[in-house]
């Protein structure tokens, strides 16, 4: 069963192919992913985060979620030499953590009500678990030059795969370093990471790293990248092949 | 006396041509050891034989180049901000840069595009895949009118 609802600004689908499925099991993803929003969107005035960016929450009246997102930033800004961070012109904005944390959260919950063989996916960025047909998920990497095409099919399992993107203004991926320099020479990063999380916020960092992205993803050791720049080439780590479908024009 | 000088001209002559001979003999016969070797390398350790350990640096796998060189001005697209459309130049089948014609925020610039991307990992020209598949991963947050323009430059450079 597959069902597909735009929350947080993006379409989430998630698909369960266990025998009983029920529309109840998909709906607590969906649900879950409004509680987040409510507690982390900058658009929403009420959230938890809007108060705390208008100095209306004491730090310690966070909430347990918020003091872990917090963490998490702080430690991802820490493992991406800064390149990861959330505070920018003196606002939170941990969108870029959130979204792949949420993830997991909720592929935890399919798995704590006893779903095996599932996946999420938010704007693009998905978490795997199980399998389809006894076959690993087959995910496409679309071209970020045409968005009804995919360069890559991927096979994948109990993983997640996370994808960055350009845009020339008003994008939400910047340099810390050189905050005003716009990042245009990388069209798009895809990053598979051990889960949704990992994947997403190395993905979200390494976009920030321009061309040097590729190769932070190389040196960690779990992940695998494609990155593809604004000439159309791409350049891919050395495990990445391993999950790669050869195109058999089948379907 | 002359003729002392001459043949000792005429033996030097010799006797060079004979070194040249020597050197370039052995030049010549390499082929064949070579040729040898190749076709007994099924037996021996391969050498020099591209496998998919070695990196190969930007193994292109195009199958011919997809555009036609040139300069393509791509469609007027509307961003939130303003207007943008990029100009495409290809050369040697590859988009050596791409410029920006109408960008919002002031003058045109242009996008220098560095083709090399490092010797140690593997680079390729993305290719479309004719597998259809129900899940994509992608990036949420594209810039639609710059892809728009540059997708409407290119289509014009295919061959």
């Amino acid at each position: 069963m597959k069902q597909l609802q735009l929350l947080m600004g993006m379409p989430i689908t998630v698909e369960i192919v266990d025998p009983g499925v029920t529309e109840a099991g998909i709906e607590q993803v969906f649900a879950y992913f409004r509680t987040v929003d409510e507690t982390f969107s900058t658009y929403k005035e009420h959230s938890e985060i809007s108060k705390i960016n208008r100095g209306e929450l004491a730090e310690a009246e966070y909430s347990e979620d918020m003091k872990t997102i917090l963490t998490l930033s702080e430690q991802t800004r820490q493992e991406t030499n800064g390149y990861f961070n959330i505070r920018h012109k003196g606002k939170l904005d941990p969108s870029g953590i959130v979204k792949g944390w949420a993830i997991l959260q909720a592929a935890k919950l399919l798995k704590d009500a006893g779903w095996r063989n599932f996946y999420i996916d938010a704007g693009g960025d998905i978490q795997m678990a199980g399998y389809k047909d006894g076959k690993p998920w087959r995910v496409g990497i679309r071209n970020p030059f045409n968005r009804d095409e995919i360069v890559k099919v991927l096979q994948l399992t109990d993983r997640g795969v996370a994808t960055s993107g350009t845009a020339i203004r008003g994008q939400h991926i910047y340099n810390p370093h050189r905050p005003r320099t716009p990042l245009r020479d990388i069209m798009s990063l895809t990053v598979i990471g051990p889960d949704i999380y990992e994947a997403d916020r190395f993905a979200t960092a390494a976009f920030a790293m321009g061309k040097e992205g590729i190769f932070f993803i190389e040196q960690l050791p779990g992940f695998e990248g494609y990155m593809i720049d604004a000439s159309a080439c791409a350049t891919f780590t050395t495990g990445f092949e391993r999950h790669v479908v050869q195109d058999d024009s089948t379907h | 006396m002359r003729k002392a000088i001459v043949s000792a001209v005429i033996l030097a002559v010799f006797v060079f041509y004979s070194i040249l001979h020597a050197h370039s003999a052995p030049v010549a016969v390499v082929p064949t050891p070579v040729a040898g070797t190749r076709s007994t390398a099924s037996s021996t350790t391969p050498t020099q034989v591209p496998t998919g350990a070695t990196p190969t640096p930007h193994a292109t796998q195009t199958s011919g180049s997809k555009y036609k060189d040139g300069t393509y001005t791509g469609s007027v697209a509307d961003a939130q901000w303003g207007l943008v459309q990029v100009e495409a130049i290809i050369q040697n089948g590859k988009i050596t840069d791409v410029k920006f014609l109408q960008y919002p925020n002031d003058r045109s610039r242009s996008i220098e595009i560095n083709s090399i991307a490092d010797p140690q990992l593997v680079s390729e020209a993305i290719q479309a895949q004719s597998a259809n598949v129900a899940i994509v991963t992608g990036a949420t947050d594209t810039s639609d009118a710059f892809i728009q323009s540059l997708s409407d430059a290119l289509s014009q450079a295919q061959a």
